[in-house]
């Protein structure tokens, strides 16, 4: 799947559909087989400063669970349009999430960083249980992560 | 219209409901084994100290919760381990990892979407909200059928499967109208239309000093671990955050170098409404009541066996009218007013013969009586009558109905019913006259066909004809009940020196020893038709036996010119029948250990000496009973005494009209007997009377001075189910 980055667009103009400067990125979310109901996992970015730029993804559509999400609820302060049209079905468990993104190029080896918080019912909330900068470095390394998800990569 | 939308959206959706019930009642056991295996938390441990003892055996905390099932469970990470641990409220000692049942969330996931995501999650929703429709709606006929709310819990009347359903019905609604209400607030949050939160929470800024120990915090030693919900750490290694300590008044972010808490926002209306909501609905905090509601919801399904076979019945009972077009387009429209089904029959053979004559016509209930009816350019009523004159059962609403209607319409009505009753076509008088004041013409005379004669229907059929210009003929054939094949072994024959044959008759499925066939499951009081040779017409005679008793056994007295107890009398062993078991439920002794009282006379007394024979609890019965003779016609003599004997029977007083002292009659005993009977009545006796119509009368008039100092009348017994009569 592909998507273009709305929030970050709009507050940033770092990125723009088409043109020569934007790159592709595609992200890979594995999940552990922690036998349960699927997991919420949300996809956010950082810049240098530690500061919240914006949401890519939401994995998991209702909003009474968002809370559990505690560092993203902190970070983006949780409002509807943080995630308006990034939002998609929960992960199952041992389940993977692909997705592709245009990012500017401006974004990448600047500081930036992405983060995953995860939460599962009954369970245990994961915020920020894997970090990874977008840097050119780390493109295709998997890394695991601290609760639910067993390998994250970015790769550019 | 309710009994419609009941039935309809029962039957449509039985099988869901069902599955949302059983997986409710099976979740609703939860809370009260969790109580069992986690007592509640006690007061008097500070959450610093439980989360300084947590601390100190782990590298970092993520968070300390307390879970739906009332555990404290700790996320905590110790190098690349993250897991979650039960802990021990009092000493934060660890009890091993937290893991939540495999089935439990199975069943969870089946309850609140049929395990199929979104889609199953609305369907559940919907289920809900049928759940409260079918509920409320299901209360109010009850509430009607009974006679009004102060009367819910009397005696429900009807087939067993109708029974049932009311009775579970009214121990199951308010427990039922929680459920479906949570749930559907449960449904409407899940999907957005409820705010989760409404709380602004505030923005607050960190000392980003060095962290102190957790123990030592000062906000969190004054919170009790009574009260906790969840306490969430700072990030490791990130002086700008804070703890976040939840509980049920509120959130309060506590600084993590400094223990004072920077902000506490209170929990809303809307926030406490969502935890009652949720406590409600599952039983979470509140085990009794879990408990409570998941017996609620276990009836579910015996509402949906029970509700589908009342809905079948009701289906069959009713036959389909072929060709039936809307009363919006029909020229003559046919309304039924029948207690059993065989006035539709009537009704249907008319609609086919009006029909095939070019007639637009539509059949319907009376009580669907409404002003389209008086558009179209006649109206056929078809009227049986309940009983001494009643209007039977879908034609109870239709005199109302009638006093709303203002355009006149030309009528022809017809009356169904038994010379045999006091008011013959006593309903369908009533409804001739209500329609002759209300000025509207009337074709033809009001016409009264006796015993469902086709011959008279046929009549009718030619002067309805003449009046609309054209040929009609009714052939009217009754359609004829299942019969079976009954063969009598055994009679006794009493009264015939008093000029008053009364035979007591014994049959059984014919075929000797094992290879005799089952008789079909009837209790004493319960009717049997027996269809004499050369007539399509049943005449019923009551059952004086149990199925289990191994026969069937009526009383019958030889009535002169009577077709059938002529027949009857004539049978010898050996001899066969055909012959059909109709259920009379409303006329059986109540449950339970009160007395009764049974009144008879001469072949009346065969259902109470059946409902004597089976008196095996000994509960107390005194029967009256009256005859001729008591040398010549004292039924069932020698088994009373046996009765008496064996205590099954308590009291047997008779009463003989040739008797030696100018002769006496039931009612003169009741007379008699009147304290003994009064202080019977004030313990909640039922009384039960079979026999000749006028004998029943004459116990009337005798019983009313019995009752009277008691402050109650025949009315409130009759209504309430404490006096019943099978008379004929």
């Amino acid at each position: 799947m592909k998507f273009v980055l709305p929030a970050i667009a709009a507050s940033a103009a770092l990125i723009a559909p088409g043109f020569a400067e934007a790159r592709q990125i595609t992200i890979e979310t594995t999940l552990k087989n922690y036998g349960g109901n699927g997991a919420y996992v949300v996809l956010y970015v950082t810049d240098a400063a530690g500061k919240y730029r914006g949401t890519l993804w939401m994995a998991g559509g209702k909003a009474k669970y968002y809370r559990h999400l505690s560092d993203w609820q902190r970070a983006s302060g949780g409002a509807p349009a943080e995630i308006d049209g990034v939002t998609g079905a929960s992960i199952g468990s041992g389940k993977t999430l692909k997705m592709s993104f245009d990012l500017a190029d401006a974004m990448i080896d600047a500081g930036y960083t992405l983060h995953v918080d995860t939460a599962v019912e009954d369970g245990r909330d994961n915020p920020s249980e894997a970090i990874v900068p977008l840097d050119a470095s780390t493109s295709g390394k998997p890394v695991p992560g601290k609760g639910y998800v067993k390998s994250f990569s970015v790769s550019f | 219209m309710l009994r419609r939308f009941h039935s309809l959206t029962g039957v449509a959706l039985a099988l869901g409901l069902a599955v949302i019930a059983i997986t409710g009642a099976a979740l609703s056991v939860q809370p009260a084994l969790d109580r069992l295996a986690t007592p509640a938390i006690a007061r008097g441990v500070s959450v610093a100290a439980l989360a300084e003892a947590v601390a100190a055996r782990h590298q970092s905390i993520d968070s300390i919760r307390k879970r739906a099932d009332g555990s404290i469970t700790v996320a905590f990470t110790d190098g690349d381990i993250a897991g979650v641990e039960r802990v021990d409220p009092a000493t934060g000692m660890g009890l091993g990892d937290y893991r939540a049942s495999e089935f439990t969330r199975f069943i969870t996931n089946l309850h609140r979407s049929f395990l199929a995501g979104d889609a199953g999650r609305a369907a559940a929703g919907v289920g809900a909200l049928a759940m409260l429709a079918l509920t409320a709606s299901g209360m109010i006929m009850l509430v009607r059928r009974l006679g009004g709310p102060r009367a819910l819990f009397r005696p429900i009347p009807g087939a067993p499967a109708q029974r049932w359903h009311g009775a579970l019905g009214r121990l199951a609604a308010a427990g039922l109208l929680l459920s479906s209400l949570t749930g559907l607030w449960m449904s409407a949050s899940t999907f957005g239309f409820i705010p989760e939160s409404d709380a602004a929470i505030p923005a607050v800024v960190a000392s980003a000093g060095a962290p102190a120990p957790v123990g030592t915090l000062a906000a969190l030693k004054t919170a009790d671990v009574a009260d906790l919900r969840e306490l969430a750490f700072p990030a490791p290694g990130d002086s700008t955050d804070i703890y976040r300590l939840r509980s049920s008044a509120g959130e309060a972010r506590i600084d993590a170098a400094t223990g004072v808490a920077l902000a506490f926002t209170p929990a809303t209306t809307l926030d406490r409404i969502q935890d009652l909501v949720r406590m409600l609905h599952t039983g979470r905090g509140a085990w009794a009541l879990g408990l409570w509601l998941g017996l609620s919801a276990a009836a579910v399904p015996v509402f949906a066996a029970t509700g589908f076979l009342s809905w079948r019945r009701r289906r069959a009972a009713r036959p389909r009218i072929a060709g039936n077009v809307s009363a919006r387009s029909a020229d003559t429209i046919i309304l039924v007013g029948s207690e059993s089904n065989s006035t539709w029959g009537f009704a249907a053979t008319l609609h086919a013969a009006l029909t095939a004559a070019g007639h637009q016509v539509h059949t319907g209930a009376m009580n669907d009586l409404a002003p389209v009816h008086a558009r179209a350019g006649l109206l056929l009523i078809l009227a049986a009558t309940c009983g001494d004159g009643a209007a039977p059962a879908s034609a109870k609403n239709f005199r109302a109905r009638l006093a709303a209607l203002n355009d006149p319409v030309p009528v022809a009505v017809l009356g169904f019913g038994d010379r045999n009753f006091g008011r013959f076509c006593g309903f369908a008088e009533d409804v001739s006259a209500a329609i002759a004041a209300k000025g509207w013409p009337q074709i033809l005379p009001m016409k009264r066909i006796d015993r469902r004669s086709a011959q008279e229907f046929a009549q009718w059929g030619h002067g309805l004809g003449a009046a609309l210009g054209h040929d009609l003929t009714l052939e009217h054939v009754c359609e004829p009940p299942k019969t079976f094949a009954l063969e009598l072994v055994e009679r006794e024959d009493y009264g015939v020196a008093v000029g008053a044959p009364v035979a007591i008759l014994r049959f059984r499925a014919p075929g000797t020893g094992a290879k005799a066939g089952p008789l079909p499951s009837f209790e004493p009081g319960d009717l049997v038709g027996v269809l004499p040779p050369g007539s399509p017409m049943p005449r019923f005679y009551s059952l004086a036996s149990a199925a289990r008793d191994g026969v069937l056994e009526i009383c019958v007295r030889l009535r002169e010119g009577g077709l059938c107890s002529t027949f009857l009398h004539a049978l010898a062993p050996g001899d066969l029948i055909q012959a059909f078991v109709r259920e009379n439920p409303a006329f059986r002794p109540a449950r339970g250990s009160t007395p009764l009282i049974l009144i008879g006379a001469g072949a009346g007394i065969g259902p109470l000496a059946g409902f004597v024979r089976a008196n095996q609890a000994g509960r107390p019965v005194y029967l009256y009973w009256g005859g001729r003779s008591a040398a010549s016609d004292f039924l069932y003599e020698r088994e009373l005494a046996r009765h008496l004997a064996e205590k099954r029977l308590t009291s047997l007083r008779t009463a003989f009209s040739r008797g030696p002292d100018g002769g006496a009659y039931v009612q003169d005993r009741i007379a008699a007997d009147a304290p003994r009977l009064r202080e019977l009545i004030r313990q909640g006796a039922q009384i039960l009377v079979c026999g000749g119509r006028d004998m029943a009368q004459a116990v009337t008039q005798a019983l009313d001075p019995v009752i009277r100092p008691l402050g109650l009348d025949l009315a409130i017994l009759k209504s309430s189910g404490r006096y019943v009569e099978d008379v004929y």
